[in-house]
């Protein structure tokens, strides 16, 4: 089972754990409905929508309202640590927490001591506390975008506000930065790098890329890497090994970004509506 | 270290727990004091020590603080009428934030890219359409606070957010209307 683990963008909101169902409107977990905007009710909503049309169970979602004071953040933290031990999940998703070395390392130790040990997949905040915490080898998959993988491949950057100007302005080198990440010991074993193309990588090195179709306007909507991350957890839960997830996960992204015809102004929302016939359309091409 | 890092093989073992903290740096003790005052007062968990050998600037003592919460503790030391000379990661006390714009012209849309962050308005319209990147959880917030809202009318992000993806939407938001105004 796959539990996606972040944050509302609701000052106060409470602890909210629970089966996350997406059918096209509000997000429903555990029967209270969640608007989804961008965050982590965006990858939860395109989670959702990949898992059940693939006959899977809907993801586990374990929310709390923060809007970057912490409070919701360390009251999942603390959830966490009490329960995972005993939960049944195949496949850990960390998104926007806030980012706090000490707490992130109690949840990682937990996580080490569950068995059979979850994949663990980490994106936005959580990812940049894994980072700091010189842990980032510990995770299965990290999925950065064009900045957050210059933070990544600068060892000595603790946030991406902090990331070099040299490494930012190298957009044309992911390669590069990739291996400087994994010397440093910065990366997941794998990386799913999101831009104008999608790369993903093992161990440093590119296994493969995706650069179609093209919709220039993605860039600018907010929520994409969100989405991108949601079905590619929704896939590695399926079954698919993390590079053959990632590649199709991007098709999938790119194919609902497609089928939307976006403009800059587009909203993620219109997006993952499309999500369903994109899969369709990525499960034809894979022959299933 | 604590227990955990004692528990773990010596090559897996956390980084200096410096890492998610920062420096404040002050003109003088009594200015130090004073952040320390207001910032405990609102819950913030600072502390005061002596200044890294690297930093030349300021007093002989400074306030560490949550790096992450670089937005929120600036603006409440502006509100309280004192602010640091610098405010600076602990483990690189020397590295400055982010100071590269990249933009991207879509015709009817500019998008301004600072560090993570990325902000998109309709030229024509001047109305903020779009906010993208980040990863600290007031991010879905600021942009739900911010799209849809004119250029010229939206709050700073670095006023109502809390931590450093709201400090660099905020250095976009500023490129962004400078550049309109041209």
């Amino acid at each position: 089972m796959l539990a996606v683990i972040g944050t509302l963008p609701e000052p106060g909101a409470p602890l909210l754990t629970g089966p996350a169902a997406w059918d096209g409107g509000p997000l429903s977990v555990a029967g209270t409905a969640v608007d989804v905007a961008r965050g982590t009710p965006a990858l939860l909503a395109a989670a959702s929508a990949t898992a059940l049309a693939l006959g899977r169970s809907a993801p586990h979602a374990v929310l709390a309202g923060d809007i970057g004071r912490g409070d919701g953040s360390r009251a999942v933290y603390a959830h966490l640590v009490e329960t995972l031990p005993a939960s049944p999940f195949s496949v850990l998703a960390f998104h926007y927490l806030q980012p706090d070395v000490d707490w992130h390392n109690k949840v990682l130790f937990t996580v080490q001591a569950m068995r059979p040990k979850p994949l663990l997949l980490a994106d936005a905040g959580f990812m940049y506390a894994a980072k700091m915490s010189g842990q980032a080898p510990e995770y299965d998959l990290f999925t950065p975008d064009a900045g957050e993988l210059a933070f990544l491949a600068d060892e000595t950057a603790p946030h991406p506000f902090y990331a070099r100007g040299f490494l930012l302005s190298q957009e044309n080198r992911v390669p590069e930065l990739i291996r400087r990440a994994h010397v440093h010991d910065n990366a997941a074993r794998h990386l799913l790098v999101k831009g104008v193309t999608d790369h993903v990588a093992r161990g440093g090195e590119i296994l493969g890329s995706v650069d179609a179709p093209s919709e220039s306007a993605l860039e600018a909507m907010g929520g994409t890497g969100d989405t991108l991350t949601g079905v590619t957890a929704a896939l590695i839960e399926a079954g698919w090994d993390i590079p053959r997830a990632c590649l199709a996960g991007a098709r999938v992204n790119r194919v609902a970004g497609a089928l939307l015809r976006p403009t800059p102004a587009s909203q993620v929302r219109e997006l993952i509506a499309h999500i369903p016939e994109a899969l369709e359309t990525v499960l034809r091409e894979e022959g299933l | 270290m604590s227990l955990l890092d004692l528990l773990r093989p010596k090559g897996r073992r956390k980084q200096a727990p410096s890492t998610d903290r920062g420096i404040l740096v002050f003109a003088n003790t009594s200015e130090v004091i004073r952040a320390e005052t207001v910032l405990k007062a609102g819950g913030w968990p600072v502390t005061v020590m002596g200044p890294p050998p690297e930093l030349q600037r300021g007093c002989d003592l400074v306030v560490v603080y949550p790096l992450i919460e670089t937005a929120r503790i600036l603006s409440v030391l502006e509100e309280a009428g004192n602010p640091p000379l610098e405010a600076a990661p602990l483990s690189g006390p020397l590295l400055k934030p982010v100071d590269l714009y990249q933009t991207k012209d879509f015709g009817r849309h500019l998008m301004v890219r600072a560090a993570n962050m990325k902000i998109t308005v309709d030229k024509k319209t001047r109305v903020i359409v779009n906010v993208s990147g980040g990863g600290c959880p007031d991010v879905p917030w600021l942009a739900r606070e911010l799209t849809g809202r004119p250029l010229d009318e939206a709050a700073s992000p670095r006023d109502q957010g809390h931590t450093l993806c709201a400090y660099a939407l905020d250095l976009a938001l500023k490129e962004m209307r400078r550049l309109c105004s041209r």
